[in-house]
């Protein structure tokens, strides 16, 4: 509620200020604001980043003094995945709806390149979500459960030495997309000096790396000495248990050690108190708003300039958001046109290049076919030719067998009739 | 979701303080609508509520000048209190209701609110958002004559037109020219036409708190509330109080007994506040942002199709109709794929046949010729034969007639 962004004021601009005569009432303001927020609860929402079994899961329980679900994870997961549970806490009049997502896998693969990828992912996505809700036509952002990442607790491994390179590729990666709380776990494994140089060198290399971790605010002078104390103690060195030791007469949260037991609430121990401090006690409100205000609205910026829209026109003339919208649509629709269109004239040149083939075709085969009918012709006339050679030859032998026979009877005749003659004289 | 137990303090229970914290750092807006006819003490009693001079020599108020037409004025000041910064805007309306012919009087007011939420949404749409400053109206107090009969058309027509848009707060003014009784009757009158007509005034939200929900009761029970404001102080039993003179006596501002200012300015400042611009930013704002919205996205759209988009954003709106879109074309595209893949294949066919018809007529050619060939061949053959024979006949014939005429020849001793 508080944390919307849209009541920040610009105090002033334009008002001059006027005495009151007496006591209006408006003093009371804030506790409006206050027992509203109260009715309608709070919710936070942490992310924990870390190789497998540097205590994340303890950590939690020993944070909000409860032991949340879980088994311990294996070392053999395929990929880094992200595992979300929501919890309803109550303190005093104050519900809180507590979010915890862990890294699952996350540091046990080989190749851990891409490991933070998922991570993104998942921030990006709960973004995504609050940014269509704010988009939507009918919304109601104001019963909406804000699912974005208000707070990433990076647990650095107790190396004592550096980071390693994929906690700085990581962080870098997220710097700008959720607030950075890096802490060093189960750093009851770490003696005092080790631990002050660890720290250094951490923040050294965190510095020249250009990683912006998150700052504890301090702009409001009620809290920016503390803020201010904490930030030099940063990354916190924590040690997390659920198991209570007996401590003079007292049971408090430790680790037992043959050579001692480490108190989680002492602060000579480690800096899990200032992590509390900070985390819950102090700056709950600021991560929120720090997300909402910061690392919501980089991601919305991008997100809004990735899809094309832009605040002015080529002529600097604010866009209404009317226009821009009308604008974009209109930009849309006649775009998906053009696609259409597009389409439809390429299969017009498809059916034209078919068609000329096909009539190229057809034009071939009737070309040879008159070829042929050619030929045809052509051997139809020899044909005929010869038809008629053998006719004149038949007819020119008819002729001149019958020229023979003709003689050959007139002969036989004169033959014939000497013979008929002979034959008449023999007979006489 | 279970409630779960915790096992000591963790300090969560702190987050209400930090939100208070926060919330006095930046500071607290508020805009106040008066809209009234002239005279109704409009400008009393916002001085009389923010006990300031709001409007004073050098800044004189709408009442101090001349107007034609009704005028949307808005004077903003700086206000503090027990550390608390208030930036208050008051809205006035000069000429309200003032002209013979009131018809859309209401309008400029209606322009003005709705351009207050226009600005609002501009903002709130940009892509560089910076802190945005909340000018929408948070509350408008509409001011009755006090008559004693009931309200008159244009009250109606105004609450009627702005309840949706606004939260109305109707207010009896000069109030201390009615009695109790008067008033009474009066505020039920009003009540039961503000129901007959439907009239949405400002509601309190529900509480669970049982001395709230007694409290809101009481103040349900006198609305519309009856107000008196006044610039001057004046001393009643050794105490100064704001009031008017009368001959009579002095009509108090805050005794509850002589009006309800006191139960207007706790409810309206010391309790409802932020619950006024709860309202305002949760269903007004959003009232008039989904109807712009949607009249812009709807554009062009056939409105059947549009019932189940209000609530999709514009932008996964247009997302949703881009996939249609690239589904429509793979439809399209296989679809004229099979048209064409048909006809070529038709096409295909047609020429195949026709070409299959021309081969057999051409083969038939062929053999019709072949046939031909060979008939010619057989009747040359024949012919040959024929001749070869004949021409074979004749040489014997020849042969004969020689041999005939040599034996003749020799009989005639031709031969010797």
């Amino acid at each position: 509620l508080a944390a919307e962004g849209y009541e920040a004021v610009c105090p002033g601009e334009g008002a001059r200020a006027v005495p009151l005569s007496g006591h209006v009432g408006f003093d009371s303001m804030p506790d409006q604001l206050v027992n509203k927020s109260v009715n309608h609860g709070f919710c936070f929402n942490i992310l924990c980043v870390g190789e497998t079994g540097l205590g994340k899961s303890t950590l939690m329980d020993t944070l909000f003094n409860t032991k949340f679900e879980g088994e311990p994870t294996q070392h053999n997961q395929p990929g880094v995945q992200l595992k979300s549970n929501t919890y309803e806490l109550q303190e005093s009049n104050v519900r809180l709806k507590l979010t915890v997502v862990n890294t699952v896998g996350f540091g046990d693969q080989i190749n851990k390149e891409d490991s933070y990828k998922s991570i993104v992912e998942f921030i990006d996505a709960q973004f995504e979500a609050y940014l269509q809700e704010e988009l939507k036509i009918k919304r109601t952002l104001h019963s909406y459960h804000d699912t974005r990442i208000h707070a990433c607790l990076y647990f650095i491994a107790p190396t004592g030495h550096s980071l390693k390179s994929l906690d700085l590729v990581t962080m870098k990666k997220l710097d700008s997309k959720v607030n950075i709380i890096p802490i060093i776990a189960k750093s009851d494994a770490i003696s005092k000096s080790e631990l002050t140089k660890f720290k250094i060198k951490i923040t050294s290399e965190l510095v020249s790396n250009g990683v912006q971790i998150y700052q504890f605010p301090t702009d409001d002078e009620t809290v920016a000495e503390i803020n201010s104390t904490m930030n030099g103690h940063l990354p916190f060195a924590v040690v997390g248990s659920t198991e209570e030791v007996k401590i003079g007469n007292k049971m408090v949260k430790a680790r037992q050690y043959p050579w001692g037991t480490v108190q989680v609430e002492n602060e000579n121990h480690c800096d899990f108190v200032k992590l509390r401090e900070m985390l819950i006690r102090v700056n709950m409100e600021d991560l929120r708003e720090q997300t909402h205000t910061r690392h919501y609205e980089l991601y919305r910026r991008c997100k809004l300039e990735e899809m094309g829209f832009k605040d002015t026109d080529p002529d600097s003339k604010p866009f209404s958001l009317q226009e821009t919208y009308e604008a974009k649509r209109n930009e849309f629709m006649s775009e998906l046109q053009k696609k259409e269109e597009e389409m439809r004239q390429m299969f017009v040149q498809r059916v034209k290049e078919k068609e000329a083939e096909l009539k190229e075709a057809e034009k071939e085969l009737h070309e040879k076919f008159d070829r042929l009918k050619k030929l045809h012709q052509d051997e139809k006339k020899k044909l005929e030719d010869k038809k008629k050679a053998l006719d004149d030859e038949l007819n020119m032998f008819k002729q001149k067998k019958t020229a023979a026979e003709l003689l050959q009877n007139q002969a036989q005749q004169a033959g014939g009739s000497t013979t008929l003659k002979r034959d008449k004289e023999r007979k006489k | 979701l279970a409630l779960r137990n915790l096992e000591g303090y963790v300090g969560f229970a702190n987050l209400p303080n930090q939100v208070y914290r926060k919330s006095v750092k930046r500071g607290f807006e508020f805009t106040l609508m008066v809209v009234g006819e002239s005279g109704l003490g409009k400008s009393t009693l916002i001085n009389s509520l923010f006990l300031t001079d709001l409007y004073s020599k050098d800044y004189p108020g709408p009442s101090q000048r001349i107007k034609k037409t009704v005028q949307v004025e808005q004077s903003k000041v700086l206000v503090k209190e027990g550390g608390v910064q208030l930036t208050l805007t008051i809205v006035d309306t000069p000429g309200f209701g003032d002209a013979v012919d009131n018809s859309n009087c209401w309008q400029p007011v209606i322009n003005y609110i709705d351009s207050k939420c226009e600005d609002f949404l501009n903002a709130e749409s940009r892509v560089n958002r910076r802190l945005m400053p909340d000018n929408r109206v948070h509350c408008c107090l509409y001011f009755i004559a006090p008559s004693g009969h009931g309200l008159k058309p244009l009250d109606i027509e105004f609450m009627k037109r702005l309840h949706d848009k606004v939260n109305v707060i109707p207010l009896i003014a000069k109030a201390d020219t009615l009695t109790p009784e008067e008033c009474q009757l009066f505020k039920k009158q009003i009540m039961k036409e503000i129901q007959e007509h439907k009239i949405k005034i400002y509601e309190f939200p529900d509480t669970e708190d049982d001395e709230d929900s007694k409290l809101i009761r009481k103040i349900k029970e006198r609305m519309p509330l009856a107000v008196v404001g006044s610039n001057v102080v004046i001393e009643v039993n050794g105490r100064k109080v704001r009031g008017r003179q009368y001959p009579w006596g002095v009509a108090e501002v805050e005794n509850g007994e002589h009006c309800d200012f006191t139960v207007l300015r706790n409810m309206l400042i010391r309790t409802h506040m932020q619950d006024l611009k709860d309202v305002t930013n949760n269903v007004h704002y959003e009232n008039y942002r989904s109807k712009k919205l949607a009249a812009v996205t709807c554009n062009g759209v056939d409105t059947s199709k549009t019932k189940g988009q209000l609530t999709k954003s514009p932008l996964a709106q247009m997302e949703e109709e881009r996939r249609e879109h690239v589904m429509k074309m793979k439809k399209m595209e296989t679809e004229m794929e099979q048209v064409f893949e048909m006809k070529v294949k038709e096409k295909k066919q047609k020429l195949k046949d026709s070409e299959a018809e021309l081969e057999r007529r051409h083969e038939q050619m062929k053999r019709n010729l072949e046939a031909q060939y060979k008939e010619l061949e057989e009747k040359r053959r024949v012919f040959e034969e024929e001749k070869a024979n004949w021409e074979a006949q004749q040489r014997i014939l020849e042969q004969q007639k020689l041999d005939a005429t040599m034996e003749k020849n020799k009989k005639k001793g031709k031969i010797f």
